[in-house]
């Protein structure tokens, strides 16, 4: 089998993020995370739960195995049994991050998405973000409408951040954001470049784990043939 | 009734709430004959799609009230980015939990309930009337939780479409999802459905029969009608007819051709440009 490329291992990285959930509701954004979701589950968290996107919980093989609307997702998420990696077109230190509009709120440069669940999400169970181009632009110092809210705006729990460079956490007595690992090729000074704030850097900075064998044939084979994960990096 | 009888009864300056999810199951037919009307300075509450981007294209919906404008497939609602980014539209953006609990107040009654979502977020500064409550019950730390206190968004009308009802207002969705089409109803002064079709009896799994006839004030058969949004069992999204919104919503003579092609006539013109 070929070398691991590095959307492979985004997967991995993005899949680690649910490591130890458990039966909890897996919401990833992006097709990136999806795959990673699919792979934990298929490897070290089967218990995890994911929708077709719709309104059913669908097994690993597809099969309708629960009922899921809008308002039962919204109850789920109440109830803290959930566990969304989302985007994020702004991030600050703290982790608020911004998916609804860059510039003056009133009327901006670029309207977005719009909040979304984020605001709700990021006050009730764990989130994670996946951040598929890592630069200054994202990684800002000044988040232009806060959605989901950080360390310093009462978040229940960040859990990570995967990019195209690295793996990003708040274990950090401030709980401000660090550089838990890079990606193998990746450079320690690459990421700080890539970053518009003061990011916190251990003494020593692990690579990101490579995919096993085992999951490199799983993301190959069975998630992603076609290989679109190539094209949702920056 | 008819879509335009439907249409008759609204009156400029309402709050209009729209049932469905982004580009989902989507009274469009109503939304259309809202296009004919001379109905202006509405506010709508939406888990927003085209719904919203028409009434904004059109200059009717003056404010919305929503978490998102998207047409799922394509992820932003063209119409909606362009009024937000010319400052012509008032927003009041909130947490897509915070619109589901503004709903089940208003169904309920009460002034606002209790939620989470919102707290530390910008949704708290752009929408400074939004207010926070204690819990006057007693917490771990023994401090009293401070809560969002989500008013209740009460509609003057809700729209919302069905795969079946019967003449009475009795309604039936088939697909997987029935959004809030219920809260929309309940919250409304006036609730109107339309539906793929009105049949003399209604039968299926009785967790299907979303709306019953107390919550309804209006019926119309528009078969199609949620076109180019989903209606499933019945037909699915129509991804072309949506591209090709999206591409003519980005060029105002585009737009104009497009206006003048599918949405200056009738129902029935509609139903028969769109082939």
């Amino acid at each position: 089998m070929s070398e691991p490329t590095r959307a492979e291992v985004c997967v991995v990285a993005c899949a680690e993020a649910w490591r130890g959930d458990g039966a909890i509701l897996a919401s990833p954004m992006g097709l990136i995370p999806s795959l990673g979701a699919r792979l934990a589950r298929l490897t070290f968290a089967p218990d995890l739960l994911l929708t077709d996107g719709e309104a059913y919980l669908v097994d690993a093989a597809g099969g309708i195995e629960g009922w899921l609307p809008y308002a039962k997702v919204f109850t789920m998420l109440a109830a803290g049994r959930r566990h969304v990696m989302m985007g994020a077109a702004q991030i600050d230190r703290h982790g608020n991050q911004n998916i609804s509009a860059i510039g003056d709120w009133k009327r901006p440069k670029a309207q977005l998405l719009g909040v979304r669940g984020a605001p709700g999400n990021t006050v009730n169970h764990p989130v994670s973000y996946w951040i598929p181009r890592h630069s200054p632009r994202v990684f800002a110092g000044h988040v232009d409408m806060v959605c989901g809210v950080g360390y310093d705006r009462g978040v229940r729990e960040l859990r990570v951040v995967v990019t195209d460079l690295a793996v990003l956490d708040f274990g950090t007595p401030e709980r401000v954001m660090r550089l838990r690992s890079v990606h193998p090729g990746v450079e320690v000074a690459d990421v700080l470049a890539a970053t518009g704030f003061p990011l916190a850097v251990p003494d020593q900075v692990p690579v990101t784990r490579l995919p096993t064998g085992e999951e490199l044939g799983l993301i190959r084979t069975r998630l992603d043939p076609a290989g679109a994960r190539e094209r949702e990096l920056g | 009734m008819t879509p335009d009888e439907i249409v008759a009864e609204l009156r400029d300056g309402m709050t209009i709430g729209i049932g469905g999810w982004g580009s989902r199951r989507k009274p469009m037919a109503l939304v259309r004959a809202i296009l004919r009307s001379p109905l202006r300075n509405l506010t709508v509450v939406s888990y927003a799609g085209p719904d919203v981007g028409l009434l904004v294209a059109s200059g009717q919906a003056t404010r919305v009230v929503t978490g998102f404008a998207s047409l799922d497939s394509i992820a932003l609602e063209p119409h909606f980015r362009r009024a937000r980014q010319a400052g012509t539209i008032e927003l009041t953006e909130l947490d897509e939990g915070m619109l589901h609990w503004g709903l089940l107040a208003a169904a309920h009654r009460l002034p606002f309930l209790p939620i989470r979502a919102g707290l530390g977020s910008g949704v708290l500064e752009v929408n400074p009337e939004l207010r926070t409550v204690r819990s006057p019950y007693p917490d771990p730390y023994g401090l009293g939780e401070e809560l969002v206190a989500m008013p209740a968004l009460r509609l003057d009308a809700a729209l919302v479409h069905m795969n079946r009802a019967d003449a009475g207002g009795n309604g039936q969705y088939l697909g997987p999802d029935p959004y809030f089409d219920d809260l929309f109803c309940l919250a409304a002064g006036r609730a109107y459905v339309s539906c793929e079709r009105v049949v003399a009896a209604l039968d299926g799994p009785p967790q299907t029969l979303l709306l019953n006839r107390g919550m309804v004030h209006g019926v119309t058969q528009t078969p199609n009608g949620a076109h180019f949004t989903s209606c499933v069992p019945d037909y699915g999204r129509d991804e072309a007819f949506q591209a090709r919104y999206a591409a003519a919503a980005a060029d105002p003579a585009a737009w104009e051709e497009f206006r003048a092609r599918y949405l200056d006539g009738d129902e029935a013109a509609y139903q028969e440009a769109i082939g």
